[in-house]
């Protein structure tokens, strides 16, 4: 992982002045349509406002719902959430969500734009909140939620898991038994390039634009081979996995590699076969130079909570 | 920004490969993007935080063109 430059948050935030009209000119139908019913999100938070302002108000994070009580309710016993909270498991019927208490100010509307816009508190929320999806995946079937899902209370994320149960279950019994695997293909100009020949030409100005063209060449035919590869990757790939979900290639000063992300991509691969596709696919770049492959993993199923499994066989989605 | 790890987990040794610190890059692919999303009574609306999602993309792509790598 690499560090962002020091100054990086302070320019995050100024951002914020900007789109701020259009947020809120958009959230407004959005909550509307996602809170099925009269009331929209906005109006619970400001129904239940006077239960909770007696106390340091707080609310309800879910990391994640399992359907293993006994395994998830020991684990959060021993396992710290956000800001170091406890876990606590909210309980329907043989569902359990993996939850802790966090702040209401710094998890309302205002204090959530504000954490997820400086990287380094980003970075804090989204390692504990992995922690807690990673260590429950160790135990159990889980259906990891998405960052900062955030409930007013208890009672409101069971309702929830009675509400969703049955889309639920069905999630959990797609993903029981598989993985999330990472496959990412680099292009590595540098670790490509062959030595120059001696120049031929005469003359510096001349040897100089024969290196140019050489490195040129190269550089075409690397990302060739980098594309070919990525493909011939993302068949072998598909042949050991259940579903597929193309992520976008990673750039910016996040990547941390000098060489350039081609293919980023995620598979659903029962756990069993996680070894045999990590060793097949990273063998895969071994004789081409500048070119490698990375399997990350294994993981939660982040990747595939929507529809885990398409209805055929594990094609491209 | 120096680089906190928070202990990653103290689960015991569960996993078939418990390799090295993951990624940060690799995390907010997937916690950004994936995880899933129940509504219900969600405090906040799955808009507000796509919207910041939205966002911090192009934070990370502006800090790309203004502070290119060393190569």
């Amino acid at each position: 992982m690499s560090g962002l430059p020091q100054e990086a948050p302070t320019t995050v935030p100024g951002r914020a002045e900007g789109p701020e009209p259009s947020d809120r000119a958009d959230t407004a139908p959005e909550a509307a349509r996602l809170a099925p019913g009269a009331t929209g999100a906005a109006a619970r938070v400001t129904a239940a406002a006077p239960e909770t302002t007696a106390a340091a108000p707080e609310m309800t994070y879910v990391y994640a719902v399992g359907r293993d009580p006994a395994a998830l309710e020991e684990l959060a016993a021993r396992t710290p959430g956000v800001d170091g909270g406890p876990l606590r498991a909210v309980r329907d019927g043989e569902l359990v969500a993996l939850v802790s208490s966090v702040p209401a100010g710094s998890f309302d509307e205002g204090g959530l734009h504000a954490q997820l816009e400086d990287l380094a508190r980003l970075e804090a929320l989204a390692r504990a909140h992995h922690a807690v999806v990673d260590a429950a995946f160790a135990a159990a079937t889980v259906l990891p939620m998405r960052l900062a899902t955030v409930y007013l209370d208890d009672s409101r994320a069971r309702e929830v898991l009675v509400r969703e149960a049955a889309r639920l279950g069905r999630l959990l019994d797609l993903l029981d038994g598989q993985v999330e695997l990472g496959l990412k293909v680099y292009a590595d100009a540098a670790a490509a390039r062959r030595p120059a020949a001696a120049p031929t030409a005469a003359g510096p100005g001349r040897a100089y634009l024969q290196r140019r063209r050489t490195e040129q060449r190269q550089s075409r035919d690397l990302y060739r081979e980098a594309a070919q590869l990525a493909e011939e990757a993302a068949r072998l790939a598909d042949s050991l996995a259940r579903a597929r979900v193309v992520h976008r290639p990673q750039q910016g000063e996040l990547a941390a590699t000098r060489a350039e992300n081609i293919a980023n991509e995620a598979y659903l691969v029962p756990a069993g076969s996680a070894a045999a596709f990590r060793d097949r696919l990273t063998a895969l770049a071994a004789d081409t130079p500048g070119v490698f492959v990375e399997v990350t993993g294994p993981w939660a199923p982040y990747s595939f909570t929507d529809s885990p499994v398409p209805e055929a066989t594990g094609g491209p989605r | 920004m120096t680089s906190v790890h928070p202990a990653p987990g103290d689960r015991p040794a569960a996993h078939p490969a418990a390799g090295p610190p993951v990624a940060l890059i690799d995390l907010l692919d997937r916690l950004l993007q994936g995880g899933a999303v129940l509504t219900g009574d969600l405090v906040l609306s799955i808009a507000d935080v796509d919207l910041v999602h939205i966002d911090l993309r192009a934070v990370i792509r502006s800090l790309d063109a203004d502070n290119p790598g060393p190569w």
